[in-house]
């Protein structure tokens, strides 16, 4: 049994929140990298640039790499093993969340209530997803998500029949309605499977996977080269402005269904794919 | 490159087509969702505006707070399309003649702004420490209780932008896309 008291899960979701929202990783930098390369467009291959630049900018200037440093999304994996003390565990991610945005002068987007639509003032409260696995550690993600990609997301529930083809179209469809909305090149996370909720939030965990990385299993990643290379021929390019680099990659993850079912989830992450992790 | 300095008039905007390199100087005034909301519904309600939009360029935009001695945090554009749904009235009504974001606009949007000879610039989504470094003074001058949403004033030197979509409709995210397209 490993005992974590609350203040280390605080400090750490409040460098967390920083760090993610300023840094991106080696994975982008190479994915980016790997962009310019393909890209056609010269204004597309400029536009990429760009972007590289402001990346470097906001490491240099310990600046926020875009101004909708989002929603935090925390996901937690607590090790049955693990007794968190001193306090409440929420409560303690909540406080990192509050800590990182104000010191870290991170923009506070959230509405206490949806249709009321006051500013909490503080970014809080985050949206926190724990699941528990064996072992005495505490993994923490934070995950900013900006709305631009978020709302241009969807969730479809196919049948069966559709098969491989139909989630491929509702993908591509999806991307099409979004154009430049969602800042391409996206990172595009399709969950499969499960149900309503489980798709959604599969999908939402696929875009904190390295870029670049396929899936284990080889037909899932087999369908993620191919929705790659079915989105990347759409010509909707950087910014919506043409080229063929409209996603710089696709992260598929399955899970168990129903018999009858066949739930497609579609997570639309901007080119800023920004993530932090720790374990405790 | 073009350099155009704020206030706009017709004949500024009348040069303007899709697909040139802007940079534009002098005073522009951020707006967002909820700003949105409130200039129209003061407007319907016959009250007086926080601020006068005639032949100005709203930025769709809610930028980071600023650290100490900046003059502003990341500050790139948000999603267009949110403002819709007010744009056309604001075109109208309050003599907008420019817009900066990102994405497409409705066709109700491109018809106002035909109508009227406004024009809708894109900056880069997610260039927000780039594109703050631009900005070089920044005061909130209505609806300070929205956090983010406020209307700021800022004074811009150079802000780079690109018509997307100009007086006569022409919109550069069509242009563009069709020239990469490999789908039936």
């Amino acid at each position: 049994m490993k005992e974590i008291p609350v203040e280390l899960i605080t400090s750490t979701v409040e460098n967390l929140c920083i760090k993610a929202c300023t840094v991106l990783g080696d994975d982008w930098w190479e994915a980016t990298n790997k962009a310019l390369a393909q890209e056609e467009s010269p204004l597309a291959r400029d536009l990429i640039k760009l972007l590289q630049e402001n990346a470097r900018l906001a490491v240099e200037t310990n600046e926020a790499i875009c101004q909708d440093t989002g929603v935090a999304v925390v996901f937690l994996e607590l090790g049955q093993d693990v007794r968190i003390t001193g306090g409440s565990l929420y409560a303690a991610i909540n406080e990192g969340v509050r800590r990182g945005y104000t010191k870290g002068y991170l923009r506070k987007s959230v509405v206490g209530d949806p249709l009321i639509r006051k500013n909490t003032g503080d970014n809080t409260p985050a949206i926190i997803h724990t699941e528990i696995v064996d072992g005495e550690n505490l993994k923490i993600t934070v995950a900013p998500k900006g709305v631009g990609s978020e709302n241009m997301s969807g969730i479809k529930m196919l049948k069966p029949a559709d098969g491989e083809e139909g989630i491929i179209k509702y993908v591509v469809d999806m991307v099409e309605a979004a154009g430049a909305n969602p800042c391409p090149p996206v990172v595009i996370g399709v969950g499969i499977g499960g149900n309503l909720e489980q798709a959604g939030l599969i999908a939402k965990k696929a875009l904190l996977r390295p870029l670049g990385q396929r899936h284990p299993l080889p037909h899932a990643a087999a369908l993620e080269e191919k929705i790659l290379e079915r989105v990347n021929a759409t010509g909707i390019g950087p910014q919506g402005l043409g080229g063929r680099i409209t996603a710089l990659d696709v992260h598929v993850e399955l899970y168990p269904t129903h018999i009858g079912g066949l739930p497609v989830a579609v997570n639309f992450q901007c080119h800023a794919a920004r993530h932090a992790e720790a374990i405790l | 490159m073009i350099k155009i300095t704020t206030p706009l008039t017709a004949e500024v905007i009348k040069d303007l087509k899709a697909g040139d390199q802007v940079l534009i100087n002098g005073v522009i005034y951020t707006g967002r969702d909820a700003a949105h909301r409130r200039l129209v519904e003061t407007y319907k309600a016959g009250k007086e505006l926080p601020v006068d939009l005639k032949d100005q360029i709203i930025y769709y935009v809610g930028p980071c707070p600023a650290k100490p001695g900046k003059v502003i945090g990341a500050a790139g554009p948000t999603t267009s399309g949110r403002m819709d749904a007010y744009t056309p009235l604001i075109i109208e009504k309050m003599g907008l003649r420019g817009m900066i974001g990102k994405g497409g606009r409705t066709p109700e949007v491109i018809e106002a702004m035909k109508e009227h000879t406004a024009v809708y610039f894109l900056a880069v989504g997610g260039a927000g420490a780039l594109l703050a470094q631009r900005i070089k003074k920044a005061e909130i001058i209505a609806y300070e209780d929205l956090g983010p949403e406020a209307i700021y004033r800022l004074e811009v030197e150079d802000f780079p932008v690109v018509v997307g979509i100009d007086c006569y409709g022409n919109n550069l995210y069509q242009v563009g896309q069709a020239k990469y397209r490999k789908l039936a």
